[in-house]
C-alpha cells in the first residue's frame, strides 16, 4: 500500500499487484511449483524422521526415570544448539544436497520433540496410572494402555508446533546453500532485486504453513474426539 | 467372624518422611484389622486420619513402614487385580468409552472377546448404564462416572473391593442412590468390601461393621457391628436402631475431630 501510494521506492518494496504478477510469472514461466514441491518434501522428510525417532525416545524418557536421567542432560543441551548454526558444518559434511537439508530440519526438530514428549508422558495423571495398576495392568500395559493413549493428543499438538518451526529451518537452510526450493528462489530474487518475487515466496510459505496447520488440527480432532472440551 | 479372614491387616503403620528436613509424619499407628469373607466393613474417621493411606496400603499402592497385609494368607506386595479399587476422584480413562473402561482389566488379563462382552454387558446392566456404552467419560455426570468406575472394578471379579470415599464428590441425592446401588450389589453378590468414608450415616447404612479411626496418627479405636437386617431399604435410616448407632458413632467421631482440629489437621 505504501508503495502504491508512491511513498516507497518500488525496488525495495514491491506493491501487491507487482507481487502477484511476479508470482504468476514465477509459477508459470520459471517452474516455481517445483521449488515449492521440493521444499515441502524436505520439511516433511526431515520432520517425519525426527518424529519417528523422537517420539518413542521421548515417550521412553517420560515413562522410565533411568532412561530420562541418562538422556536428559545431553538433550537439554542439544536443544539450545541453534540448528541454523550447524548449516555451514553440515554443508562441509553432507554437501548442499538433500541430506544436508534433512539434517538441518532434523537437528532443529528432534531435540524439541524428545523433550516435549518426555514432559507430556511424564505428566500423565498419577491417579489414572494407579487405577490401571489396581485393575491388574502390568508395567508394559501401563505404558501401552495408559501413558501413550493419554498423552497422544498432547503429543500430536506438540508435533504441530514443531512442524511450524521446521518451516523456518528449511528456509534458512535453502537461503544459505541450495540449488532449488523456496529459499533458493528468494536468494536468487535478491540478486535480481525482484522484491515482488521475494514477498511472493514468503507469502507462499505462510499459506503452506497455514494449510498444514489446519490439516494437522483437523486430523488431531478426528483422531482424539474424547479429548475435546 | 470366620476363622480364616480374607483380608488381614497386621500391625500396619506408615510414617511419611519429613518434607524439607522437617520431622517425619506418622500417618498410621500400628493397626490391625481382620475382615472375614464377604464382610462389608467401613473405615470411618475424621479427615486426615490416615484411613485412605491404610486403604492404599491394602491396595498395594503404598507400602507400610511396619507390619503387613495378608490376602487369603498371602502377603500383599503390590497392586493387583484381586483387589479392585474405586477412587474418590474420577479415574475413568478419558480416551475409552464406558464399555471399554469396564473391559480394561479383562483385556489386560487376556479374557476372550466374547466372554469380555458378556461380562461388560452384565455390569452395564447391573449399574444401570444401558444406552451409555459408547459414551466417553467427559459426557457423563459424576454419578454415572462413579457407577462406571464401580462396574470397572467389579468386572475383574476381585476378592476384595476397596472404596476410597467413592461418593464423596457427589451431591446428596446421587450419593444416596449410589449407596443403595452398592448395597444392592453387595446383598446380591456378597463381595468382601472395605469402604473408607467420613460420613457416619453412609457407614451405618451400607456396612456390617464400622471401624472408627482416631485422629492422626490413626489407629482403630472401636469396631462396631451394625446389626440392621438385610436387605436394607433406605427407610432404615429413620429407625430408632439406626439413630442409636448414629448417636454412638457421632460421639466417637466428635472426640477425634476435636483432637484433629487441635492438632491443626
Amino acid at each position: 500500500m505504501a508503495t502504491l501510494g508512491g511513498f516507497v521506492n518500488k525496488t525495495f518494496l514491491a506493491d501487491p499487484i507487482t507481487m502477484v504478477v511476479s508470482g504468476w510469472r514465477l509459477l508459470v514461466l520459471h517452474g516455481f511449483y517445483v521449488d515449492i514441491g521440493v521444499t515441502i518434501w524436505r520439511v516433511i522428510g526431515g520432520f517425519v524422521i525426527a518424529a519417528v525417532i523422537g517420539v518413542p525416545l521421548g515417550a521412553a524418557m517420560g515413562a522410565y526415570k533411568p532412561i530420562e536421567a541418562f538422556f536428559e542432560p545431553f538433550i537439554s543441551f542439544a536443544r539450545y544448539l541453534p540448528a541454523s548454526g550447524f548449516i555451514p558444518l553440515l554443508i562441509l559434511w553432507a554437501g548442499i544436497g538433500e541430506k544436508e537439508k534433512l539434517a538441518v530440519i532434523f537437528i532443529g526438530s528432534f531435540f524439541q520433540i524428545v523433550l516435549m514428549v518426555a514432559v507430556i508422558v511424564g505428566s500423565t495423571r498419577r491417579d489414572l496410572v494407579e487405577a490401571a495398576y489396581t485393575l491388574g495392568a502390568s508395567a508394559g500395559g501401563i505404558v501401552r494402555r495408559v501413558l501413550l493413549p493419554s498423552s497422544a493428543p498432547d503429543i500430536a499438538e506438540s508435533l504441530r508446533l514443531v512442524l511450524g518451526w521446521a518451516w523456518t529451518y528449511v528456509i534458512v537452510a535453502e537461503l544459505i546453500g541450495a540449488s532449488s526450493g523456496i529459499g533458493h528462489m528468494i536468494t536468487d530474487s535478491q540478486a535480481l532485486l525482484d522484491t515482488g518475487q521475494i514477498i511472493f515466496g514468503i507469502v507462499v510459505i505462510g499459506v503452506i504453513g497455514l494449510v498444514s496447520d489446519y490439516l494437522f488440527k483437523t486430523l488431531n480432532q478426528r483422531l482424539f474426539p474424547w479429548s475435546l472440551a | 467372624m470366620g476363622s480364616v479372614p480374607t483380608l488381614a491387616i497386621e500391625e500396619v503403620s506408615r510414617t511419611f518422611p519429613g518434607v524439607r528436613g522437617g520431622p517425619p509424619t506418622r500417618a498410621i499407628e500400628p493397626t490391625s484389622l481382620r475382615i472375614a469373607d464377604n464382610d462389608f466393613i467401613c473405615l470411618l474417621g475424621p479427615s486426615g486420619c490416615g484411613k485412605s493411606t491404610l486403604l492404599r496400603i491394602v491396595a498395594g499402592l503404598d507400602r507400610p513402614t511396619t507390619g503387613r497385609v495378608l490376602l487369603d494368607g498371602e502377603p500383599v506386595i503390590g497392586p493387583g487385580a484381586d483387589r479392585g479399587m474405586v477412587f474418590q476422584s474420577y479415574t475413568l480413562f478419558p480416551w475409552l468409552t464406558v464399555e471399554e473402561n469396564i473391559g480394561f482389566g479383562l483385556r489386560e488379563q487376556g479374557t476372550a472377546a466374547a466372554e469380555r462382552r458378556r461380562i461388560i454387558a452384565h455390569y452395564i446392566e447391573r449399574v444401570g448404564l444401558g444406552g451409555f456404552e459408547h459414551h466417553y467419560p467427559r459426557m457423563l455426570s459424576g454419578g454415572m462416572q462413579q457407577r462406571t468406575a464401580l462396574a470397572r472394578a467389579l468386572a475383574n471379579d476381585p476378592k476384595v473391593l476397596l472404596l476410597d470415599e467413592p461418593f464423596g464428590a457427589l451431591d446428596n441425592q446421587t450419593r444416596a442412590l449410589m449407596q443403595e446401588l452398592l448395597l444392592g450389589i453387595w446383598e446380591a453378590d456378597r463381595k468382601t468390601v472395605l469402604f473408607v468414608t467420613h460420613d457416619i450415616e453412609e457407614a451405618i447404612f451400607i456396612a456390617n461393621r464400622v471401624a472408627v479411626m482416631t485422629a492422626r496418627p490413626g489407629r482403630i479405636k472401636s469396631d462396631t457391628p451394625i446389626d440392621l437386617p438385610h436387605p436394607r431399604h433406605y427407610t432404615v435410616k429413620t429407625t430408632p436402631e439406626f439413630s442409636a448407632y448414629k448417636a454412638r458413632l457421632t460421639e466417637e467421631i466428635r472426640i477425634e475431630s476435636i483432637r484433629a482440629v487441635e492438632m491443626g489437621a
